[in-house]
């Protein structure tokens, strides 16, 4: 890993509340964001008040380009639904979450870019595999 | 301080049994099955509540699940612990008891467990209301089996597994409930069966899957001094070691390593004993893969090799490695939080109380409990008078 912090910088228009306050305002303007530690340089999620690796208090939010690799998937096909995949995702930054990609033939190693879509009165993250249409 | 090794054969477990298993009907609560299993255990142990100094339970149902029982059955405990690791829990609590009993904190454990949730629900009742927010609900997984199989997935692109190396896990396990007068499924299971089977989240079908039913058990541990004067011959505690590394799937850096490698190594140190040592496998298979996940982290082949260590029915009676005698999960009894039954079923076994599924000359036995999404791992060696 290069000795950098990962990530795009984050102007944080939104302080108030914690850790899962700010990523949440942050998906709201359609940042996907993730904090880093000026500490190890590690990328961490979901976030948290203090580094899960090396303990520092050193967390600063920094926005994700939004592209990784699919790490697992699974597909589910509910009774009178679309199936959907639920995957785990390897972001580029150096980080994993979960998300779901509307499209049961998706591929472990597949690249893949976020879909920030309203669910109920919030947004997440889903994602969608590169290069197809949305 | 002491080392921990101290406390191998230290303690014996000097009473098991199950309450009613499968379906109870209504008008049956979860403590009522707490109770049942808490005072046919302490009847095979020929104790009585006024003997039971410290109680151990945890419950997806009710609360302060020891001060809920203690009050029920009438004991006064002066040692009490609801280590809440999900279906490990009880593991836990076997570990917890052995060395507290050393310690001089109490003298007479019971560790219990109750649901019936097949009877309330019909599905899975899990532990406690999360009011936290979640990384992973938002997405829709079912869970828990969408996290295993995700690990399932990803072991099968790594390793090359395939779903007939998960289905010889499933129809072994049936092969064991059949000897098995207290299982749950008992008729004809085929690796076509499973395979053919509904797909619930891939790629893991309903075979792949526990059952949901009711049911509880307990088991009564004490000093190895009590033990030599009680009326069955004493299983002694060799070792037990717990760990976790995540709560959520998506927390696991390799979903094809689970903590049970922290937990087996670590056991199998305090008892000083190997897996070639072990007659009888016990391991939490809430699903198929669990199987073969905690075959490779225990230490029984190498990593990414187990679906060639099942296969051709190695698992099943006559096989090369006997797992699960009892039925296990998948076709025996699943009411949500499964550990204590892989305690039960050790006990029986090295009892040489086990009847048409009893393993020969069965001297130690391991019992390996799963929590969460492959979260919390604990794993304990039993083994007979011969062992200590």
């Amino acid at each position: 890993m290069s000795a950098e912090i990962p990530g795009r910088a984050v102007e944080l228009c939104i302080e108030d509340g914690g850790p899962h306050a700010t990523y949440q305002a942050l998906l709201e303007q359609h940042v996907l964001a993730f904090q880093a530690c000026s500490g190890c340089l590690s990328a961490i999620f979901p976030p948290r008040l203090r580094c899960p690796r090396c303990g520092a208090d050193l967390l600063t939010w920094r926005a994700s380009a939004g592209r990784g690799a699919v790490y697992s998937s699974t597909v589910i096909a509910p009774r009178g639904q679309e199936p959907y995949a639920v995957v785990l995702i390897d972001l580029d930054e150096g980080y994993r979450m979960m998300s779901r990609i509307d499209d049961d033939a998706v591929a472990i190693g597949d690249r893949v870019v976020v879909a920030p879509a309203r669910a109920g009165s919030e947004t997440i993250p889903l994602f969608a595999v590169e290069g197809a249409r949305r | 301080m002491m080392h921990e090794r101290a406390l191998r054969g230290r303690t014996a477990v000097v009473g098991v049994a199950e309450s009613d298993l499968g379906e109870v009907g209504p008008g049956i609560t979860a403590l009522d099955l707490v109770e049942q299993g808490a005072g046919r255990a302490l009847d095979d142990a020929g104790l009585s509540i006024g003997d039971v100094d410290a109680v151990f339970s945890h419950s997806a149902f009710y609360g302060m699940p020891t001060v809920t029982l203690a009050e029920r059955m009438g004991i006064r405990p002066r040692y009490s612990d609801s280590t809440a690791t999900g279906g490990s829990s009880f593991l836990a609590h076997m570990r917890h008891a052995s060395a507290a009993i050393e310690a001089g904190l109490c003298e007479v454990a019971l560790i219990a467990y109750g649901s019936n949730q097949r009877s309330a629900s019909g599905g899975l009742i899990s532990s406690g209301q999360n009011h936290l927010p979640s990384y992973e609900t938002p997405f829709a997984p079912r869970l828990p089996v969408s996290a295993y199989a995700l690990a399932a997935a990803r072991h099968m692109h790594q390793f090359g597994t395939t779903r007939r190396h998960l289905a010889e896990v499933a129809v072994a396990a049936r092969r064991w409930a059949q000897l098995n007068p207290a299982a749950f499924e008992r008729g004809e299971l085929t690796i076509d069966d499973v395979l053919g089977s509904r797909m619930v989240s891939t790629p893991l079908t309903v075979r792949d899957c526990c059952l949901v039913t009711d049911g509880g058990g307990a088991l009564v541990v004490t000093s190895a001094e009590r033990a030599r004067d009680l009326r069955r011959p004493p299983v002694y505690y060799l070792g037990g070691a717990e760990a976790h590394w995540h709560t959520g799937i998506s927390q696991l850096d390799d979903v094809t390593v689970t903590a049970a490698s922290e937990s087996g190594a670590r056991a199998f140190d305090l008892a000083g004993l190997r897996p070639s040592d072990v007659d009888v496998v016990q391991l939490y298979d809430a699903f198929t893969i669990n199987t073969l996940l905690f075959l490779e982290d225990l230490g029984f082949c190498a990593k990414g090799e187990a679906g060639d260590f099942v296969s051709d029915g190695a698992l099943a009676p006559g096989g090369r490695l006997p797992v699960n005698t009892n039925g296990g999960g998948l076709s025996y009894c699943h009411p949500g939080m499964y550990g204590i039954f892989t305690l039960i079923e050790s006990v029986r076994q090295l009892r040489g109380e086990a009847g048409d599924r009893q393993v020969a000359d069965a001297r130690v036995a391991l019992a390996h409990g799963n929590g969460g999404m492959l979260s919390s791992q604990v794993t304990v060696l039993l083994g007979d008078a011969s062992t200590v």
